[in-house]
């Protein structure tokens, strides 16, 4: 089955809602989708259960670009990191091994 | 054991009106300040019939929806198809208590959705089709919600005005039904070969039910200014389908219409043989308890 | 200087771990590993980000993983009576609450992705029997009864595991679990009120609750898993703050909250052996069948079978849609920033 042989068929979307008082989105979790407008769709679902009035942002996870919490620690190189660092962002084959 | 978390819990436990969601949606009486009665003028037992024909179709369609929970091809669809289910069956139960109003012998919305028999439902005969894949699914959906937005789209200028604001808040509810479906069977018509193929035969396979939608009857004709005639929304819907075919790369299918039997059909009352298994799980618990509350 | 390598763990993911280069001080991970220690001693976060030793990430994968698991294959027994609801009021509530189910699922399968866990993966794991889900959902929905004994036992027994959760070291589940906390105890509700209202009414029905609670009574005792002196992993887990309380605490928690809202209702439970004790200010209680609790999480309960295979189906039957969704996509490129 094609799935098996790339594991990200649906990737992942990181979700920020700012609701009809908030002053800024706020990161809620995240979802799979096909695509930024599925994933739009199914933030609504999901996340706003269709409440009016709710901005959403979705963002490809893969396109986050995050800094170290812990910047003042001299063991981590201080941003421009990923911040998940997931296996679902490398396109690795199943029977690939030790990956 | 630290009592704190669990105080906590106490009040998470707080008193919610709102009997769908834990948090609120802002969820609005949309008859709340309508006047109840029947205009004057206008046939009231027609009206009865009418908003059962529209109730039922949205019940049974809602009821095969149902039948999807668990089954759908990824979890975020589920949520997807939880909330049509349940802006349909919200219709239906509007619908169905408008009908139990205009008709005046004390039937409300569980009384007519469970004690009817058969041959009383008034649902087309596409809405209790069973879907055999997920490309009936989507192609049934965008059949149904396209033909009913158009319905709904003329109803909320309806004399009736109780039916009025049902439309007016079902349309909005209908748009994301039909967008939902159109969005699924461009995807999968333009999606892999197989896809495609399963898509093609998914229209095929409903297309004998969609005559049923646009053909005249006594009822509608009964009310005039209240009603929308049928025949009227052909046009509308062939344009949307013309539309998300054209995109999903499909081809509108040219089969007949399926026949009626003895010139009767799913407005007359007479249904598919699958309807009785369905009505016999629908209303079996209901009616092993006749006299009892839920 | 530290370099950060990927590492297999036993789960197939990857996580990255501290590799000290040759000539260099080797206390760059004990380091790490105090500070680790420190965050959770404080009752601080650990998040996403951070440092975290191979096992605590492996462990809560697993704990989330399985967690998720159960609120998906949860939709099922209650699922089984959506289209029999005898009222349409009723009808439209349980379709909601199997709805919040499939959402309370997608909010932790999220909370494991942010440890690399890939949610594909995971339903790979639960399919083939590697990861487990909770075993009441191994038993039948028989009556319409059922669904409202769910609500009051189940959901009540899961709102005691759960709370203490909302506190969980790892911040994203901690999150998810505050989210999920407020959405049961809605559920709980509804499943009680339905109860109330059927022990008012016919014969039929208040001898149809208490047949649904003499099934689900201590299949929802089990719930909270064996015994302490049967359970070797609490101690670590209670260590890393990722379990803050004991299975036999929470399960004493559940009898005490649990006994007095059956005497509201009218139900009795089925343990002889049920009674106050005044002097440790807690109800006694029956021993719970392990044996039976085994055989349900070795996969001999009466719907292991029967909800893998839902599951297998929907997945499995599922993966064409899923593969020309991602077809259209490639496609289709959309333009950044378009709305839907």
């Amino acid at each position: 089955m094609a799935e098996d042989q790339v594991r990200s068929g649906w990737p992942l979307y990181e979700v920020f809602l700012r609701g009809k008082r908030g002053l800024n989105h706020v990161h809620v979790g995240s979802l799979h989708a096909a695509d930024p407008q599925m994933a739009l769709r199914h933030a609504r679902d999901l996340y706003t259960r269709r409440n009016e009035g709710v901005s959403i942002w979705v963002v490809a996870a893969a396109d986050i670009t995050a800094s170290s919490p812990d910047e003042k620690d001299p063991f981590f190189a201080p941003s421009g990191d990923k911040v998940y660092r997931h296996p679902t962002f490398y396109r690795i084959p199943a029977d690939v091994p030790h990956m | 054991m630290a009592e704190d978390e669990f105080s906590v819990y106490q009040s998470l436990s707080e008193e919610t009106e709102d009997h769908r969601w834990a948090f609120g949606t802002g969820f609005t009486d949309p008859l709340e300040g309508i006047d109840p009665s029947v205009p004057d003028g206008t046939d009231a037992q027609a009206l009865a019939a009418y908003c059962l024909m529209l109730g039922d179709d949205a019940l049974i369609y809602s009821h095969r929806l149902q039948q999807w929970m668990t089954r759908m091809p990824e979890l975020e669809e589920e949520t997807a198809l939880a909330n049509i289910a349940l802006d349909l069956l919200g219709q239906a139960r509007m619908l169905l208590s408008r009908a139990g109003q205009a008709e005046g012998r004390g039937r409300d919305e569980d009384r007519l959705a469970f004690f009817r028999d058969e041959h009383e439902f008034r649902n087309v005969r596409l809405a209790e089709r069973t879907d055999a894949d997920f490309a009936e699914l989507a192609a049934g959906l965008l059949v149904f919600s396209a033909w009913r937005l158009a319905l709904f789209g003329r109803l909320a200028s309806s004399a009736d005005p109780v039916l009025a604001a049902i439309a007016a808040k079902g349309a909005r509810e209908l748009a994301y039904h039909r967008d939902y479906a159109a969005q699924w069977v461009i995807r999968l018509g333009d999606g892999t070969p197989l896809s495609h193929g399963k898509m093609q035969a998914a229209l095929g396979a409903l297309w004998p039910l969609v005559d049923e939608l646009f053909q005249p009857d006594p009822v509608t004709a009964a009310l005039p200014g209240v009603a929308a005639d049928p025949a009227g929304l052909r046009a509308e819907v062939d344009a949307v389908l013309d539309a998300v075919l054209a995109a999903a790369t499909l081809n509108r299918p040219d089969g007949a219409p399926m026949a009626r039997v003895a010139g009767q059909a799913g407005r007359d009352g007479v249904h598919t043989e699958a309807f009785g298994y369905l009505l016999a799980e629908l209303q079996s618990v209901a009616r092993a308890h006749p006299d009892a509350t839920w | 200087m530290l370099t950060m390598v990927p590492k297999t763990g036993p789960e197939g993911m990857v996580a990255m771990t501290a590799h000290p280069e040759d000539g260099l001080p080797e206390d760059g991970t004990g380091q790490l590993q105090a500070h680790f220690d420190e965050t959770i001693e404080r009752g601080r976060r650990i998040e996403p980000r951070d440092w975290m030793p191979d096992a605590y990430r492996s462990t809560v994968i697993r704990q989330i993983a399985q967690h998720a698991h159960s609120e998906i294959i949860g939709m099922q027994p209650e699922g089984n009576w959506i289209t029999r609801a005898p009222s349409l009021r009723r009808k439209a509530i349980l379709i909601a609450k199997v709805q919040d189910e499939a959402g309370h699922g997608m909010y932790l399968y999220s909370a494991a992705e942010t440890l690399g866990a890939d949610r594909a993966d995971l339903t790979d794991k639960l399919l083939n029997g590697r990861q487990k889900y909770s075993s009441i959902f191994n038993y039948p929905t028989l009556t319409y009864a059922d669904v409202g004994v769910i609500g009051w036992l189940v959901d009540g027994a899961a709102i005691c595991n759960q709370v203490p959760l909302c506190r969980s070291s790892y911040g994203p589940y901690a999150r998810a679990m505050v989210r999920i906390c407020k959405e049961e105890s809605f559920h709980q509700r509804q499943g009680f009120e339905l109860l109330l209202t059927m022990m008012r009414g016919s014969a039929a029905q208040r001898a149809m609750v208490q047949d649904a609670t003499n099934r689900f009574w201590w299949p929802s005792l089990m719930m909270f898993g064996p015994p302490d002196d049967q359970s070797p992993h609490t101690a670590q887990s209670m260590a890393w703050g990722i379990k803050r309380h004991t299975n036999d605490e929470l399960r004493q928690r559940f009898v005490d909250m649990t006994v007095p809202q059956a005497d509201k209702l009218g139900v009795t439970l089925p343990d002889p052996e049920l009674k106050w004790n005044a002097e440790r200010g807690h109800y006694d209680f029956g021993s719970v069948d392990w044996d039976e609790f085994m055989a349900v999480v070795k996969g001999n309960g009466p719907c292991n079978a029967q909800r893998m295979a839902r599951r297998r189906a929907a997945h499995e039957e599922g993966a064409w849609v899923r593969e020309a969704a991602a077809a259209y996509a490639a496609k289709h490129p959309l333009r950044r920033g378009e709305a839907a």
